[in-house]
């Protein structure tokens, strides 16, 4: 069984902050991740590898630096790792990224049996990048899987919804994008690790994905950030300290007068 | 871009019943609708559609687009995504707001690129610009460090999906009735890929949280799984709800189904009362918008108490069996 992951490197948003006054994201010396939800994407990938065979090809998209986090898949296990990379790429929005990704797809020669994406990027946690390819690529796609089992006529998939869970099963080839709860993830192997390092990752660029000027980057891109600012602080705040019982008698007391409660 | 001046509002719906987050967004479209001068819809893909009119105007729909199909009794991403894009370019919206919710969230990306239209996920504020005639379209990024405001400058429909219980619903009243549309789709042609073969609701309780007036979280602080008890308590006395942080929720002292924040539910209480909970901002991104918080934390400088409107310093397994005591004594 062939499985494609999408995984994408990002800025770990714990440690990411703004600069009230220019309102500028402090980047520096954040450490760079693969995006926590695209873990568990692998890991599905990986099961379903140990238990049928196959192959696990991780893709991503991003500046040559995302190289890293591919490195980082083939030490758990991945055979194969592909970066799309092409300053002409840059900018784009989920639109944008998805048609580009969906090109990188189309070459890989071996037909694809699965394609997974994390639930969302940590970034922009937008989740649309995964229904975007998997419409370009015209694969029927499930969000938010839990969980993915091999059946005669493709797969059983475990969908968390907002009450409960759904079971569903979906032809192959197909695409799901894959929650936390999917699985534990495993530790990279020391030899994996070695050869991870020294393994040889394609790039694909503008010339081999051969895209349509106006669907990629920033042209391609139907939404564009209008500003950025800082998450707005409560002013008029009361902040008590003391005895417990007076405390929460003069809490009790303001939200009477509030008549909140 | 000559488009129909219409806001719609996709009306999210199961079995013949109507997702909450419907009337939030059509109460928040209401307000954009004054505001650009263009026309709320609701849109509307179901089996049987015409039991579920009457909410849709009573909460400010003007026209509704009806499609009926046996098929559209349950969600398929296939064919909503079909009935919507078909509708789309026949008629051409300006606006269209989703629900971010395990359907919306499937349902508007597949539209999104069926158009080549902009989508903006997970808004927490709509605004409408007159002068430009877009949408200004804000929410976090980055885990919630930062707000970013979108714009979809040349590509129509402007699109977004919104979480949640970040809008309040309000209710027009009674309404005489409203213009319907029925309108056919035929997805006959679509190839079922999929299918549904089961669909289990678990849970009872996050249905209070979202809809609860108050909610009393435990964070880490609370120290153990049996302490939860004391938060539960006032809860209880206050008619609300038990919330949890991830902290809590990974440790096992209680159920996912009451965690708030980024990777948990959104909630948009009257009264959010946060008890040993540091302030992470994955967790502010779930409960910063409740009208009041309250913050019971031992550490003066804990970040949740940038957040709060009133904060108790000290301990909660003092202070929270003491605000249940006195809001008896009160009600007694
Ligand atoms: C991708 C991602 C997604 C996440 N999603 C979520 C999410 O959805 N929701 C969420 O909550 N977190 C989420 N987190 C985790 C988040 O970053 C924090 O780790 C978590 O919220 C911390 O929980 P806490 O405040 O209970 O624990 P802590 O940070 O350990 O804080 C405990 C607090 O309790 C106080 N305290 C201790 N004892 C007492 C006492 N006796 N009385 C009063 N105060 C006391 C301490 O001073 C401290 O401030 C996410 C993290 C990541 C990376
Ligand atoms: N640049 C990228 N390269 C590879 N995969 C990506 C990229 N951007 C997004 N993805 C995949 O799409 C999922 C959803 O991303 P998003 O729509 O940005 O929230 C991620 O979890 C990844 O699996």
């Amino acid at each position: 069984m062939n499985i494609v992951v999408c995984i994408k490197q990002v800025p770990d948003s714990d440690k990411v902050t703004i600069d009230r006054e220019t309102n500028r994201l402090n980047r520096a010396g954040v450490p760079s991740i693969i995006n926590p939800f695209d873990e568990n994407a692998l890991e599905m990938a990986l099961r379903l590898k140990d238990l049928h065979g196959g192959k696990v090809t991780v893709l991503s998209m991003g500046p040559p630096q995302a190289e890293e986090a591919l490195r980082t898949a083939l030490s758990l296990g991945a055979d194969e790792a592909i970066l799309v990379s092409d300053r002409k790429f840059g900018g784009a929005d989920t639109w944008a990224t998805s048609y580009t990704l969906t090109l990188a797809l189309k070459k890989i020669e071996e037909p694809i049996d699965l394609i997974l994406f994390g639930k969302q990027a940590i970034d922009g946690d937008t989740a649309q990048v995964g229904p975007g390819v998997a419409h370009f690529y015209g694969v029927p796609m499930i969000t938010y899987a839990k969980s993915c089992e091999v059946i005669d006529s493709g797969f059983k998939i475990q969908q968390v919804t907002d009450h409960g869970y759904n079971v569903w099963e979906v032809e192959k080839p197909a695409a799901l994008t894959v929650v936390k709860e999917a699985n534990e993830l495993r530790m990279p192997s020391l030899k994996k690790k070695l050869a991870a390092k020294k393994a040889v990752i394609p790039t694909w660029g503008y010339e081999d994905l051969n895209p349509e000027d106006e669907k990629i980057g920033l042209s391609g891109s139907p939404t564009k950030v209008h500003k950025v600012f800082a998450p707005p602080v409560k002013l008029n705040k009361e902040i008590l300290s003391g005895e417990p019982a007076e405390m929460v008698k003069e809490l009790i007391y303001k939200l009477r007068e509030k008549k909140v409660i | 871009m000559s488009t129909k001046k219409e806001i719609w509002v996709y009306a999210e719906q199961e079995n013949g019943h109507l997702a909450g987050t419907v009337f939030e967004l059509l109460s928040e479209g209401r307000k954009l609708a004054e505001k650009s001068g263009f026309t709320l819809c609701a849109v509307l893909a179901s089996a049987n559609g015409k039991p579920m009119h009457q909410e849709l105007f009573n909460y400010g729909a003007k026209k509704i687009y009806n499609v009926e199909d046996p098929k559209l009794e349950t969600y398929q991403n296939d064919y909503f995504a079909k009935v919507i894009d078909t509708l789309i370019k026949a008629e051409e919206p300006e606006i269209i707001l989703y629900g971010a919710s395990t359907i919306g969230r499937s349902l508007a990306p597949t539209v999104a690129v069926m158009g080549w239209a902009g989508l903006t996920a997970d808004c927490t504020e709509l605004d409408f610009d007159t002068e430009r005639n877009i949408l200004l379209q804000t929410r976090p990024a980055f885990g919630g460090n930062i707000m970013a405001t979108i714009i979809c400058p040349d590509h129509r429909p402007q699109m977004a999906t919104v979480r949640s219980n970040v809008f309040k619903k309000e209710k027009v009243g009674e309404v005489e009735t409203g213009e319907v549309i029925d309108v056919t789709v035929d997805i006959s042609g679509v190839r079922e890929r999929m299918k549904r073969i089961e669909s289990v609701v678990e849970e009872v309780n996050t249905v209070d949280l979202k809809a609860a007036e108050f909610i009393v979280s435990g964070g880490r602080g609370v120290g153990s799984p049996e302490n939860f008890d004391k938060i539960e308590a006032l809860a209880n006395i206050l008619g609300g709800a038990v919330g949890a942080s991830r902290a809590t929720v990974d440790a096992g002292w209680i159920s996912h189904h009451h965690q708030v924040g980024q990777t948990g539910k959104t909630v948009c209480p009257l009264i959010y009362i946060a008890c040993g909970i540091s302030g992470a901002i994955q967790h502010l991104a779930g409960m910063q918008s409740a009208d009041l918080i309250i913050a019971i934390n031992k550490d003066s400088d804990a970040p949740i108490f940038d957040v709060a409107d009133f904060g108790l310093v000290g301990c909660l397994h003092d202070i929270v069996p003491e605000f249940t005591r006195q809001i008896a004594a009160l009600r007694a």
